[in-house]
């Protein structure tokens, strides 16, 4: 019995993680890319929540809110790079910091005028409602198991369009050397479209998988900003590889803290990620 | 970071004097708004150190802030009564101070977006710490008591009496920065912000002088706390909360980047376009979020850009 809850915990662990790794897999990306700070990272997530909540409430369920959370993502990604961020990416940091902090501000708000300020559930697909019996005495909910299928198709999907194709290939070359992807006859500029359109995608489809699990409400997106953070500084910046594991590892600290010690969970990750600086500054999964 | 000459001295100590002379002529409450807005100048001023001085974007800083505000607040309930204003100005000091000193290190390790990473999750960790545990009184915050300024306060004169404490704590705070940049460890600074390879290799320990600044700049942002618990009378998690810390980098640039005395101006133009907002709109974030798009679009130099120092 007390086996089966530690089971329990570790899936949850896995698949908290791995909608971590949707949201800072789209961070990472974008600043290693752009080079472009995007604190509104989190509110892209909400947004992605928030939309599965109306379709959901309008269809009557979650399978329209997923391409719909992707589609929508890429399209308003691509908008938002097209007219706003692209100015952005010679700037300080300080000029990034606080326009997106006020996109944020713009986001909250305009969630508050076309939503409102409560919480709101999300209901799980009625095709997913029920729980797989794993052993005599387990049960694990199969819409979790579903996210996680989700998660490590789109991981998967990831690491082929990285690694294995052209555009992958150009958009590694250009984390290295923006320029000489320019000198090469690429279009630097359609590529960090192209990205800032992916990332969007990864945060508000994670959003819209979040929604059944934890309901949405105000702010939502900050905590998972934060953690998207603690991620991308513990998996090393631009590294996707490193976002994937560190995602994991993050995602189950996280999740096991809460079960077994709550008093130290709060802070354990913000240990790990003190002592990762202090010992691997370029990250845990860094090479060299 | 350009400093004030004389003249721009010279009017702002005017200015002081305006703001000095308010409980002549100004109500209470617009007292009180001139007390909000040189709070906001102090955590800002505390903040540009770190921005102006060497470059560095921070946004632990409200952590320092919180810190400052709910030392008074601990000060408080471990004394039983409300403690003296010469025992808990040092110790908000003292404890933002300490943090930073704790936080430095590691976050130094780092630079630009990953600082900026790192302080946003120790500031957040705070926030945590305050908002997740009972030591700080809960998420939802307390009333605290005030500190003791060494002689009784009546309702009518509490307003003009803070005001003319926050006066004297930004004036002492502004003419320490403005010691400390005319210094070699200013100079130093400024150093880093234009190449801190350049300084490293005419032997200056970056390292160490960038602590330096952090850990002044966090008390600092803890004195600024502390006037902030002394005016309100109330703390809450919110205080730590990295929003405040944008919100203070938003001053900053508003004011300008590469003032000592821009924090002020930011400040006050802050509060002034706040409170204009709230006249016309429920929707603040609306208002702040337009202010500030039209800040980083439009205003590149921030007020003091306008003449006022070289």
């Amino acid at each position: 019995m007390q086996l089966a809850g530690l089971f329990a915990q570790v899936l949850n662990g896995l698949q908290y993680g791995l909608l971590l790794f949707l949201i800072s897999s789209g961070l990472t990306l974008i600043f290693g890319v752009m080079r472009v700070i995007n604190l509104a990272h989190g509110s892209l997530f909400m947004i992605g929540a928030y939309l599965a909540y109306a379709l959901a409430g309008i269809t009557g369920s979650l399978w329209l809110a997923l391409p719909a959370a992707v589609a929508g993502g890429a399209l308003f990604g691509a908008a938002l790079e097209y007219t706003l961020f692209r100015r952005f990416r010679e700037r300080e940091h300080l000029d990034q910091v606080l326009l997106t902090f006020a996109l944020i501000l713009l986001f909250e708000e305009a969630r508050s005028a076309l939503v409102d300020n409560q919480f709101h559930s999300v209901a799980i697909p009625a095709m997913l409602d029920f729980s797989v019996r794993v052993t005599a005495d387990f049960a694990y909910s199969a819409y979790r198991i579903a996210v996680l299928g989700i998660c490590l198709g789109v991981a998967a999907l990831m690491f082929i369009g990285v690694e294995r194709t052209r555009v992958g290939s150009a958009i590694r070359a250009a984390a290295e050397n923006a320029e000489m992807v320019d000198l090469l006859g690429i279009d630097a500029r359609r590529l960090h479209t192209l990205v800032f359109a992916v990332g969007t995608a990864l945060a508000m489809l994670a959003g819209a998988l979040a929604a059944p699990l934890q309901s949405v409400y105000p702010g939502m997106g900050d905590g998972f900003l934060i953690i998207s953070f603690v991620v991308v500084v513990i998996g090393g910046l631009g590294s996707i590889a490193g976002a994937f594991w560190a995602a994991l590892l993050i995602g189950l600290i996280d999740t096991l803290g809460q079960a077994y010690v709550p008093q130290a969970a709060g802070t354990a990750i913000y240990v790990l990620m003190a002592a990762v600086l202090l010992f691997r500054p370029a990250g845990l999964f860094a090479k060299g | 970071m350009r400093c004030a000459t004389l003249r721009g001295n010279l009017l702002l100590a005017v200015a002081a004097l305006v703001v000095a002379c308010m409980p002549f002529y100004a109500s209470p409450y617009h007292m009180q708004l001139a007390s909000i807005a040189m709070i906001a100048a102090m955590f800002a001023l505390s903040l540009q150190l770190l921005v102006g001085g060497a470059g560095m974007v921070s946004l632990a800083q409200a952590a320092f802030f919180g810190l400052g505000a709910y030392t008074v607040y601990l000060l408080g309930r471990t004394l039983g009564r409300p403690p003296s204003i010469l025992v808990s100005l040092p110790a908000s000091a003292a404890v933002a101070g300490i943090a930073a000193a704790l936080i430095g290190p590691f976050a130094l390790r780092t630079r630009g977006f990953f600082f900026l990473m790192t302080t946003l999750a120790f500031g957040q960790m705070l926030f945590f710490v305050f908002h997740d545990t009972p030591i700080g009184g809960g998420a939802d915050g307390v009333f605290i008591q005030r500190p003791d300024l060494g002689f009784a306060l009546t309702r009518a004169s509490r307003t003009p009496v803070f005001l003319l404490t926050d006066l004297a704590v930004l004036a002492a705070m502004y003419a320490a920065l403005w010691w400390l940049m005319h210094t070699l460890f200013g100079s130093v600074l400024l150093g880093i912000r234009a190449n801190e390879d350049r300084m490293r290799a005419m032997g200056h320990n970056v390292t160490r002088v960038k602590l330096a600044a952090f850990v002044i700049a966090g008390a600092l942002a803890g004195i600024a706390g502390h006037m902030a618990a002394l005016n309100d009378a109330f703390v809450n998690p919110e205080l730590l909360g990295w929003h405040r810390s944008a919100e203070a980098l938003l001053i900053v640039l508003l004011g300008g980047i590469g003032a000592l005395h821009g924090p002020i101006l930011g400040a006050f133009a802050y509060t002034l376009i706040g409170e204009f907002g709230r006249s016309i709109t429920e929707r603040q974030r609306l208002v702040e979020g337009l202010v500030i798009l039209a800040a980083v679009l439009l205003l590149r130099r921030g007020l003091a850009g306008l003449r006022f120092a070289r």
